[in-house]
Order: structure tokens, then C-alpha cells, then sequence
């Protein structure tokens, strides 16, 4: 038995488009071509198809965000506290969209899927996707969906970043946005711990180039590289609050190199955990991605890529995020301010990192809700 | 901040809005569809009353996270998490009509750096706050040797958030200091039911809060 609030049982779909010799050119300047979106949606489109909102993922991210695929699946989607019957995106009000980013490992165009013109899988043949792309293919899955204007577009992290290139990209289409722990541009210490990430993958003797498909997978550096990553979205008391210097399993030292401590034990487990979910490819494409987005770069100035938005923006940071600190939401605020976009932001007060935005936490339920359902009451 | 509130229907705005005195009279002097900043906000009543009655396009900055929650819940939509002691960087100059401070001055750490940054961002600035030269005041420290509480000022002295009082001569002395003009000076009585009257004997005296108009005085 489902519990309340819950979607249900939901499917993922795939839509392919892009069909050789209609290739989509991608920012790199190379093209790629057929791609397929795997996506999911919650909820029903109304007549006026003006209910919908898109929701994107994070780097590990997937289309799967809410409800379960079987009714014996242990773990929910990944945003399932905000997204049902009730919740802060109420499936009975809202239709909701997750897609899987390409060059991503679940169920999209990526890395790890195989090439049509060769038979077998892209490696790093994958030409460079970015931000940008991104979000050029779910306009392509939008449109197909028949939705001329997008309630909303909402993500954190990564996702943010989708959320804010959407605005730029396609101004009109989107009526909301809610970028949450985000950056218009990736800092230098973001980008050092991924190459840091990146690194460890291509020194894993399995990596082989890219080409291990159908071989041993380099799992010790993906699991590393995960483990970075993990480190970077907690904080230093939520660390201290959830392992302190407890140890794992045993009451003394082991004065040896196996885990003494509960934080190493985490470690590691979510590092294994994580390989057996992720591709190591997707991993390196996806992070690039990241590094790569600078959302001014093409225009001159974050003020002139935000000039003459009508988008109703709901800017949120947590306190204490230390891979997108406030400073970096305010700096979105302050080019919003400048083109006199409605704009509210608020920084939570919380222990919990980066990590926060997929917590469960009342002020991020309440401040989307409220922006929500004003935003959808006041839709012209 | 005050406390002293009066409940105002308006159900376009979903419910009430709790007015001060000096939010009252603030209503009176703002043109319809002027663009208004609103320093230390609060839970958005002016601005949601700016908005219903006078079709103000309103802005508001606020340092408590509960009160942006409030805000976002009562639909407003410009609305910023911030402190105030940080200035005004994000706000061009003269973007707004006015930028207004109710009973929040004499909190800040600089209030020379911020009422500066508040000519530079508005056309004119609105400022009101709790007159320390009010006779209620100044009797109880010269008749009971105590630190003043009134309805203006109810905190014990270890715990007031009030580190910068001030008086009508020293605001007005201030304001020429920070190079502003002042283009009208309101000293005000007020009560506990959130009624108002204006002083003209012995303002400094008898009101027990002002509210001072001003601009730059380069412009």
C-alpha cells in the first residue's frame, strides 16, 4: 500500500527526435542526432495546457522524481516529498515534468548508449553537451507535450542552473522560476572538485578511455569521485551531527587502513552504492557540463541576459552550502533586480549543505507553495 | 516593531494588514503607482497596503527569514532576504520613487551609510522613527533616575535592538551631515489604538515619533 501524497506507481517515457539528417547542432559546434529523452510526468495537463511545470535534476539526477516504478521499490523519485497529491508541486493541480539529461545513463541519449552509425556505444566519441543543450532538447520534449508556456521551471543545484538558462533561452515560455542553490557560473572551487572527480575516473586503470562497455567498469574511481562530491554537499556540523568521531562497528582503534569511522564507512558505501547506479562517462560529461555554464558569457553581463524578462523568480540558498554559497543566489538577484524582474529571495537557515534542497525541510515546502499557487492564481 | 497596530480589512489582499501610525500617514503621502523600497519590511503589511490602495509597485528588503515566509505566503512578489547594514548595492541609482524606513534606523549599525545609500537609490526618502526627546522620556530618566520603556520603546535596556536613538534636532542636524535635504518634517503623537496626530508646539517635546521627508541635496 502506497502512502498518502504519493503519485503512485509511474512509468518512464521516451520520446526520440533529431533523427539523422535532422541532427540538433549543439554548442560545441558539433551535432548530435537521434537523441531520446527519458522522462517522466505526474498529474494531469488542464485543457488550457498552462499547468505545467518542468522539474530538473541535479548531476546524479534522473527522470524518475517522484512515485515508485514498482510497488516493491524501497526508494521513492528523487524529489518525492515535494512532489504528489498535497505536496508543494500538488499533482492535482499541476502537471508535473522530470527528463533525464542527455548525456546522462538513465534512459536519455548518452555516453554509455550505443551509436546508431557504428553499433556500438559513444565513449567519448559523445560530442560535449552543456547547460544550454540541455535545455534546447527539453524545449523540444515541451513542445512535443503541446505547451506553449511553462507554469514553471524549478530545480536545484545543477538543475538550477537548467532553470536559469531556461529563462534566458526561451523568456517567453516560462512563467516561474525557482532556482534553488545555484550559480550563474560555476566557481573556481566547484570546478576543482570536479576535475578532482573527473581525474580519479581517468586514472582508474579500468577507465581504458572511455572504452570499457561490456569490461570491468572503473568503479574505484567513480566511487571516488562520488565520495568527493558527498563531502562537498554536507556541511562541517551536519558531518560532526550525523558521525561526530563515532566509529563503525568496533569500540577501539583498528590501527590499520580499513574504516574505522563512521564517516569512512559512508563513505564508501555510497560510494559503491553510486556505481552501481551511474555511469562513470555520464559522470565526467555531466560535470564538464557544469564547469562549462556561465550564463553571461554570451551576452556580456548577467543584466543583459536577464534584460526584459517578465519571469516571476523565487530565489532560494541555504546557509550553510559551501559548494553554491548565498553570495552566488544574490548575485543572480542582484542582475535580476537590475532588469527590475519580481524576484523574492531568501536564504534558509540550515545545517544540512548543498544536501538541503532535496531534504525534507518546512520553509522550502511553504515558500514554494505559497509562490506557486499565487503565481498560478494570477496567470493572466 | 512598535507594536502598536491597527487592523485593516483588505480583502484583496487576502485578509488584514496590520498598520502603524506611521504606516498610516506614509499611505497618505505616497502617489498612486509610484515604485516604493520598503527597508525592514517586515511581513510585507505596508507594501501589501501600498499595493491594494494605491497600485504601488512595491519592494521590500528584510533580514528575518519568517518574514519573507510571511511575505511569499500574503503573495507579494519582490521581496529580498538581506541585511541592511550591507547598504544598497543591488539597487541603481534613483530607481525608485521612494525608499522608506519606518522605526528601523535607529537599529542599524551605520545609519550614516545607509540613509546615504537610501538618497542615492530613491528620488526621496522616507524615514520615520521613535523621538528620544518625547517629554515621556526624558522624565523618567530626570525624575526616576531610570532608563527609559514607553509604548515608542518597550525594551529593557540589555535586551533593545535600539543601539542608535535618536531626537528630532539630532535627526534633522544628521540628516544636513549626510548631505540630504529635508523637504518636510512630520513630528507625530501617537496612541495605543494606532491614531495619529501631527505636532506643531514643541515638537520635539511633545511627539513621540517623526517622520522626516528627504532627497539629496546634490539633485
Amino acid at each position: 500500500m502506497l502512502e498518502e501524497g504519493s503519485v503512485g506507481i509511474v512509468e518512464t517515457k521516451h520520446f526520440t527526435f533529431a533523427a539523422p539528417p535532422h541532427e540538433m547542432r549543439l554548442e560545441c559546434g558539433r551535432t548530435l542526432g537521434p537523441i531520446t529523452l527519458a522522462y517522466e510526468t505526474y498529474g494531469e495537463l488542464n485543457e488550457a495546457r498552462d499547468n505545467a511545470i518542468l522539474v530538473v535534476h541535479a548531476l546524479s539526477g534522473d527522470a524518475h522524481a517522484a512515485g515508485y516504478h514498482h510497488p516493491r521499490d524501497k526508494q521513492p523519485g528523487w524529489w518525492d516529498i515535494m512532489i504528489g497529491p498535497g505536496k508543494a508541486f500538488d499533482t492535482r493541480k499541476y502537471f508535473i515534468i522530470c527528463s533525464n539529461v542527455v548525456g546522462g545513463c538513465k534512459g536519455s541519449t548518452g555516453p554509455s548508449s550505443v551509436n546508431p552509425r557504428t553499433g556500438r556505444p559513444y565513449g567519448l566519441t559523445f560530442p560535449m553537451v552543456t547547460v544550454r543543450d540541455w535545455v534546447d532538447t527539453q524545449k523540444v520534449l515541451v513542445d512535443h507535450l503541446g505547451i506553449k508556456r511553462l507554469l514553471g521551471v524549478v530545480g536545484g543545484s545543477t538543475g538550477g542552473m537548467q532553470v536559469l538558462q531556461w529563462v534566458v533561452s526561451y523568456p517567453e515560455m516560462v512563467r516561474l522560476a525557482i532556482p534553488i542553490a545555484t550559480t550563474s557560473k560555476l566557481s573556481a572551487q566547484a570546478i576543482a572538485f570536479n576535475e578532482v572527480g573527473r581525474q580519479a575516473i581517468q586514472f582508474d586503470p579500468n577507465w581504458r578511455e572511455g572504452e570499457y562497455y561490456g569490461k570491468t567498469v572503473p568503479r574505484h574511481g567513480l566511487s571516488i569521485a562520488r565520495m568527493i562530491g558527498h563531502i562537498t554537499y554536507l556541511s562541517d556540523r551536519s558531518m560532526h551531527q550525523k558521525f561526530g568521531r563515532r566509529l563503525q562497528d568496533k569500540s577501539a582503534y583498528g590501527y590499520d587502513f580499513r574504516a574505522d569511522f563512521q564517516v569512512e564507512s559512508y563513505l564508501r558505501y555510497k560510494g559503491n552504492h553510486f556505481v552501481n547506479r551511474f555511469d562513470a562517462n555520464s559522470y565526467l560529461y555531466i560535470t564538464k557540463a557544469m564547469d562549462y555554464f556561465d550564463l553571461a558569457q554570451a551576452y556580456g553581463s548577467p543584466e543583459e541576459a536577464f534584460a526584459g524578462v517578465k519571469t516571476r523568480f523565487l530565489v532560494i540558498s541555504f546557509s550553510s552550502d559551501w559548494l553554491f554559497p548565498t553570495y552566488q543566489s544574490k548575485e543572480i538577484v542582484s542582475a535580476l533586480r537590475r532588469v527590475h524582474a519580481e524576484v523574492i529571495f531568501t536564504e534558509i537557515q540550515t545545517d544540512h549543505g548543498h544536501d538541503a534542497f532535496l531534504l525534507e525541510s518546512q520553509q522550502l515546502t511553504s515558500l514554494i507553495t505559497n509562490f506557486l499557487s499565487h503565481g498560478w492564481k494570477q496567470r493572466s | 516593531m512598535s507594536g502598536l497596530t491597527e487592523e485593516i480589512r483588505l480583502p484583496e489582499a487576502g485578509g488584514v494588514v496590520r498598520l502603524t501610525p506611521e504606516h498610516k500617514l506614509i499611505l497618505s503621502l505616497i502617489e498612486a503607482g509610484s515604485r516604493v523600497l520598503d527597508l525592514g519590511c517586515g511581513e510585507g503589511d505596508l507594501l501589501l497596503a501600498l499595493k491594494v490602495l494605491k497600485g504601488v509597485r512595491g519592494e521590500g528588503i528584510e533580514l528575518s527569514e519568517a518574514c519573507i515566509q510571511a511575505c511569499v505566503a500574503r503573495g507579494l512578489v519582490s521581496v529580498q532576504h538581506g541585511d541592511l547594514d550591507e547598504g544598497l548595492a543591488n539597487y541603481p541609482d534613483r530607481s525608485v520613487d521612494y525608499v522608506i524606513s519606518t522605526n528601523t534606523i535607529q537599529v542599524l549599525h551605520r545609519p550614516m551609510v545607509l540613509i546615504r545609500e537610501m538618497a542615492r537609490v530613491g528620488k526621496r526618502c522616507i524615514v520615520s522613527f521613535p523621538n528620544f526627546a518625547h517629554w515621556r522620556v526624558r522624565s523618567q530618566l530626570l525624575l526616576k533616575g531610570r532608563m527609559p520603556k514607553t509604548l515608542k520603546l518597550p525594551y529593557e535596556w540589555y535586551e533593545t535592538l535600539n543601539i542608535h536613538l535618536t531626537t528630532i534636532h539630532d535627526f534633522r542636524d544628521f540628516c544636513g551631515k549626510a548631505g540630504l535635504k529635508v523637504l518636510r518634517e512630520i513630528p507625530l503623537r501617537t496612541s495605543p489604538q494606532a491614531a495619529y496626530t501631527e505636532v506643531s508646539v514643541l515638537p520635539n517635546l511633545r511627539a513621540d515619533a517623526a517622520i522626516f521627508i528627504l532627497e539629496d541635496a546634490k539633485v
